[in-house]
This record gives structure tokens, sequence and C-alpha cells, in this order.
């Protein structure tokens, strides 16, 4: 398949990944929109990397490495993330992030 | 010896140093043997280093310690050139230098440890700093000393500083000479612009190879010049000289009579080649010496204070060395320079031995009758005055002579109003002589009480001075009485101008009429202020008229005040209260006031609101990505 179509397919999920995250109001949907961003760009990368590979590169392995690093540092995040939208809860019975304003001041 | 010219102006600046950093540990005596014996010694070894440059033959030399400056293809080396000229002029300043600092030890005995320590300290850099201005070996070296003596000057008349008058005068001698040296320091910069050096022989060499009348030679002869109005009290330049008096009156002797004041003719005599490549502005110099010398003679008619008769007749004499310049008689002028320092010195401090005598009084009508007092100082000073008028057989008659005699055969309207000028001398010189001599005593009977001859350190350079004053000038006798030595010895330096200077010869019957004509009318005037003054009483009338106009020195400090002191003050007042304040003033604060204001508004911004951060990052982004494609 050519490489346009992941393109497409990634920059697609990405600004589903960004509307999301400007538009909805509920964290962990919010949440789940960044995860969406991430995988994105792993789903690129992951895509030239093949790319590179077919054209004969040698060292076309390093863009997957960076998937793996990806991967690892967003689930760290989701272990924080998720932990402090439960905390959130907890004090205000709501995940609207609106609420979270009330941080100011 | 000429190898240890060096030590000629490091002596004094060692004293300098020695004086200035002891002057809270070293004693009164202690301080007067450094600073007299480091000139003292500078005397002797220019003594032997003249010896050396008199034999026939001498050509210059040039004594090479480091480079200065070197920038590119300029080469400015800290050389000092030993040579006829500058050999004489060391003798010159040395030689009286000494003398003065020997009076001084006994004249300012009076100041406190701290300040006569001081004061040596200054009057020694000032012998330093005139030194490297005659021994420098280009233009640069002369502008470093015509800076040093300019700064020692203005230390020096404002040495009470704590009179503020004193201070102003000060100032105003600073300011002045200030404007004469921007036009000194333009000078270099075309010579540099023009010739690429500012070694002497290298300028000199080119210049002559431009040719006559040449435009740029007329610029940098003219600027030159400008300098030479400032620190050698030209019109229109003249009026900080007599303000200077506000010094110690050694240093008047030292600084306003005998040395600085002379630098700029120095600087004209060594630049001859320059001046006689460009004729015209030699008229403008014959022409404002003529006019300085007569204006300031006909306010010296008029003075009272004994110090402002001496500083005015200072005046007039540059007034004539200028004039001998300007007629190209280069070798007349350095030989009126050399008599006039003995004489005017002489007279200057005769003049001090008499303040101290009289307990600080210098106004001449409260004097009177001091030759039964004052026997020695009384007939150094007569010396002095028949030197400075021209009395047949002292040194003043042949040195103003050769001008007279050199004007003349340049042009007979300068000769007449020249010996115009040179009567009003005789005669303001001997009104100062009767009044403060003749007659009888006219101070309180307190000052008549105190009144004594001076101790002999003041005495005997007055001895030795009077002595000079007389025998001086048989070094430079007219043609008709013998050999012009001094015309021989100085003849290589003005070497290179004879090609192009239009010669003049007097017959002899010429000459002997012109020196008959001036010695006569001399001595009609001096027994006129004989007759006038011998039994002067003050009878305490305002004077009208032109005496008044005189005694207001021609209100020349008053139209200065108004037509550029007064406007100058209402221009800074302007810039005070209207630039400053609603122009500097407000565009400052305007901008502090903008970004407050900006501040206030852009703070909004920080709403709180998660999500519109967001948007705005990806609004920014986005924007980011579009100009990255477009351009």
């Amino acid at each position: 398949m050519p490489v346009q179509y992941y393109i497409f397919l990634s920059i697609a999920l990405f600004c589903i990944g960004v509307m999301g995250v400007l538009m909805r109001r509920n964290a962990i949907i919010i949440f789940m929109c960044i995860e969406l961003m991430l995988n994105a760009v792993n789903l690129l990368m992951v895509a030239f990397s093949k790319m590179w590979a077919d054209a004969g590169r040698v060292d076309a392995s390093s863009a997957q490495l960076f998937v793996f690093f990806i991967m690892v540092v967003a689930a760290a995040e989701v272990a924080i993330g998720l932990a402090i939208i439960t905390m959130v809860y907890r004090n205000t019975r709501s995940v609207d992030i609106n609420i979270l304003n009330r941080l100011k001041n | 010896m000429i190898n240890l010219v060096w030590l000629v102006p490091f002596l004094p600046l060692l004293g300098f140093l020695v004086n200035g950093l002891g002057r809270r540990s070293l004693s009164k005596s202690l301080v007067g043997i450094v600073g007299s014996g480091a000139v003292l010694a500078s005397f002797v070894i220019s003594l032997l280093i003249f010896w050396e440059v008199k034999t026939p033959g001498f050509s210059a030399q040039v004594v090479h310690l480091f480079n200065f400056i070197s920038v590119g293809s300029l080469q400015i080396p800290f050389a000092f050139q030993v040579d006829q000229l500058s050999a004489l002029f060391l003798l010159i300043i040395t030689g009286v230098g000494s003398l003065i600092h020997i009076y001084s030890t006994s004249y300012m005995h009076d100041e406190s440890n701290e300040s006569f320590a001081r004061y040596f300290a200054y009057l020694n850099l000032f012998v330093f700093s005139m030194l490297i201005l005659v021994l420098g070996a280009n233009y640069v070296m002369m502008f470093i000393g015509w800076e040093g003596v300019g700064l020692c000057s203005y230390l020096l008349i404002g040495f009470w500083f704590k009179n503020i008058d004193y201070t102003n005068a000060a100032k105003k001698a600073f300011v002045m000479n200030r404007i004469g040296d921007l036009g000194f320091l333009i000078a270099i910069f075309f010579i540099i612009t023009q010739f690429g050096t500012v070694t002497y022989p290298e300028v000199f060499s080119k210049a002559a190879a431009l040719g006559m009348n040449n435009g740029v030679i007329c610029i940098i002869a003219l600027l030159l010049f400008v300098g030479a109005t400032g620190k050698s009290a030209q019109i229109p330049l003249y009026t900080w000289l007599p303000d200077a008096m506000a010094g110690p009156t050694p240093v008047s002797a030292l600084i306003h009579a005998a040395t600085m004041v002379t630098a700029g003719i120095y600087m004209i005599a060594r630049s001859n080649i320059l001046y006689t490549l460009a004729p015209h502005v030699q008229t403008v110099i014959a022409i404002i010496g003529l006019a300085t010398a007569l204006f300031a003679a006909s306010i010296a008619l008029k003075q009272n204070d004994i110090k402002k008769v001496l500083a005015y007749s200072t005046v007039s004499q540059l007034g004539y060395m200028f004039l001998a310049l300007g007629v190209g008689a280069y070798g007349a002028a350095v030989f009126h320079v050399m008599t006039h320092a003995f004489f005017k010195a002489l007279l200057f401090l005769g003049s001090g031995s008499v303040i101290h005598a009289m307990g600080g009084e210098q106004d001449i009508r409260k004097m009177g009758g001091l030759k039964k007092f004052m026997p020695t100082t009384n007939w150094t000073f007569l010396v002095g005055c028949l030197a400075i008028a021209g009395i047949p057989g002292f040194s003043g008659f042949f040195s103003k002579d050769e001008i007279l005699a050199s004007a003349f055969a340049h042009n007979p309207v300068l000769y007449v109003l020249g010996l115009a000028g040179a009567l009003m001398t005789a005669f303001y010189m001997f009104r100062l002589y009767y009044i403060t001599f003749a007659g009888k005593f006219r101070g309180t009977h307190e000052q008549e009480h105190h009144l004594h001859e001076s101790p002999a350190a003041i005495t005997i350079p007055l001895v030795i001075l009077a002595i000079l004053s007389i025998v001086g000038g048989y070094v430079g006798l007219p043609e008709v009485f013998g050999k012009n030595l001094l015309a021989e010895y100085l003849a290589p330096v003005f070497a290179p101008s004879v090609p192009f200077a239009v010669a003049h010869h007097l017959s002899h019957g010429t000459e002997w009429l012109l020196m008959g004509i001036s010695s006569a009318l001399v001595i009609v005037f001096i027994l006129l202020a004989r007759q006038r003054f011998a039994n002067y009483e003050d009878n305490g009338k305002e004077s009208t008229g032109v005496a008044k106009v005189l005694e207001n020195k021609w209100y020349v400090d008053e139209i200065y005040d108004a037509i550029i002191v007064k406007p100058l003050y209402e221009l800074s007042r302007f810039f005070r209260d209207t630039i400053e304040k609603s122009g500097i003033d407000r565009l400052v604060n305007g901008i502090g006031r903008g970004v407050q204001w900006g501040g206030q508004k852009i703070r909004l911004v920080q709403s709180g609101q998660v999500g519109f951060y967001i948007f705005a990052m990806v609004i920014g982004m986005i924007v980011l990505f579009v100009i990255g494609f477009l351009l």
C-alpha cells in the first residue's frame, strides 16, 4: 500500500484527537483524545520506517524504537493521569474540566 | 649626551611624582630641594646638549624611545627631536624655570606643608609637559605636551581654589585654550590624511613638494594658527591671560609670560615651511599679531593692577612675536621669545617681590615710593622696564628692533603701527614703574611699617634675570653692529623655507635710521611718563571717555559675555527646561507608561481556561505551518 494512505489516516486520527481535546469537557474523553494523537504519531512513524526499509535503508528500525519509547511514556502518563482524574472525581463528583478552574487563585 | 635627552623631561616628572605622592610627609625644605633640584639638573643636561648642538654643521637628531601608536600605515613614534630650535627652548624653559622654582621656595613659604608640595608638584609637571612639547619629534607629541601645559596652567591658576573668582579664571583659561586646541587637533587630522605621517621632517619635505599656495597646506597652517591664538593669547582668544593672573605670581612669570604662552610661537617656528608656503595665512598672522600688540598695549595704558599691566604687556609682546612670524622673520620671533622670557619673568618676579612686601596688595595706586624700601627689587625692575621698552643696549632693543626692521622691509605700514605699539609699551611700563617705585608711599601706615626688601631666594633670581635681560640681546646683534649669532645658530631650522621665501634686505643706512627713530621716540615717551607719573597722586577721580573704555579693557569681556556666554546659557536653559522636560523625559516616561498599559491589557488573556490555552496553541501551530509552507 502507498505510504500516503497511512499519512492521511494518521492526520485524520490526529485531527480527531485535537478536536476532542478542544471541544469535549469530559476529562476522560480528553484523555483518550490525547492517546489518540500519540498513537497517530506512532502510526506515522511505523509507516515511514517501513517505507525506508523498503527503499533499502539500513537504519530504518530506529523510528520503530521511538514508537516503543512513546508507548512507555504514554503508559506512565496513563497511570498518573487516571489517578488524577480519579482524585478529581472523588473531590468534585464530576469529571468536567471546567470545574478545574477553581484551582485558579 | 644627545642620547640622554630623555632625562631632561624625566627629571621634572620624577620631581612631580615625589612631591605629589609625598605631599603629606615631606618637609618644605625637602620639597623645595626636590622640586628645584629636578629642574636645575635638567638645566645642566640641557646646557651640555646645547653645547653639542651649537657646533656648526650639527644636523637634527631623533632619539627614538618606543612606538607610541601604530595603526595601519600610520606610525607615530614616541621620539625626541634634538635640534637648534628645541635645544634653545630647552635652555629657556629649564633655565628660567629653575630660577622661578628657587624664587617660589621663598615666595610660597607661607603656604601649608601640603599645598606647598602640591604647588611644586604642579610646577614640575608643567616643566615636564613643556619639555615634551618642545622636544617631541612629531605633531602628536607636541599635542601631548600642549594639553599637558594647558592642564597645569588650569591647576595653577586655580591653585587657591577656595576663592571662587580664581576658580572661574582657571575655568575660563581652560575653556579658551580648548577652543584653540580644537583647531590644532583638526590640523593634525588634516596632516595625517594629507601626508600619512606626523613626523616633522617627513611632513615638511612632503609639504615642500606640494609647492606654494596649496589649498590643504593653507588650511593646515590656518588651523595650527587657531591653536596658537588660544595658547599664545592672541585676538580673539586672549581674554583668558589677564584673568590668569589669579595664580601665584611665580606661576604667572613661568607659565603666563616666559614659557607656555610662547608655545604657539614655537609651533609656528617649527612648522615654518608650512607658513612660508601659505603667504596669505602669513598675512593673517601678521595682521592679528599687530592688532593684538596694539590692542593689548592700549589696555595696559590704564590698568591699575600691577600684574594686569604686565599681563596685557605679555599679550602685546606675544603680538609682536606673531608679527615677526607673519612677515617671515622666524628667527626674530624666537629671539624675542628668548629676551621676553628674561625680562618678563624678571618683571613678574619683581612684581611678586613688591606684592609680597605689600602683604598681598596689587593696586599700584596704593603703592609708590618703594624705591628706598626695596633697592634690589627697584633696580632689577627698572632694568626689566628698560629692556621691554627697547632702550639701546638692553636685550629688548635688539629683538624688537629686528622684528620692526623685518616688518619695515615687508611693509612700512606694519612698521609704523608696530612702532606705535612699542611707544605705548615704553609709556605704560614707565607709568607702572614710576607709580610703583617713585613718589611717596600711599598705602596704610601698617603696610609702610611692614615694607622690607625680600630675602635672598627672591632677590638672587631677580639679579640673575636682570643680568640676562641686559646681556641676552647680544647674541642677536643687528647686521650693522656685527654678527647675528642667534640667526646663524638657528639657520638650519629655517633652511627649508629659504627657497620659497621672498628675501628682504635693508641697507645699513635704513637700519641706522629705523633704530635712531625708534630709540629717540622711546626715550621721549619714557620722559613723558616720568613727567606725568613721577609724583603721582591718587586723586580718586573716575576716568571718562576713552580712558574709561581703556580701563574697562574695551569692554571685550562684556561683549563676549553678551554674544557668546549669555546665548549659550539661554540655549542650555532652553534645553534644560524644554527639550529635557517635555522632550526626553516625556519620551522615557511614555515608554514606561505604554508598557504598563500593555501589561494591563494582555494580562486578561491569562484567563485560566485550559481549553482556551490549547485552542490558542493549536491556532498558533496552524499559523506557523501555513507560514512555513508559504515561505
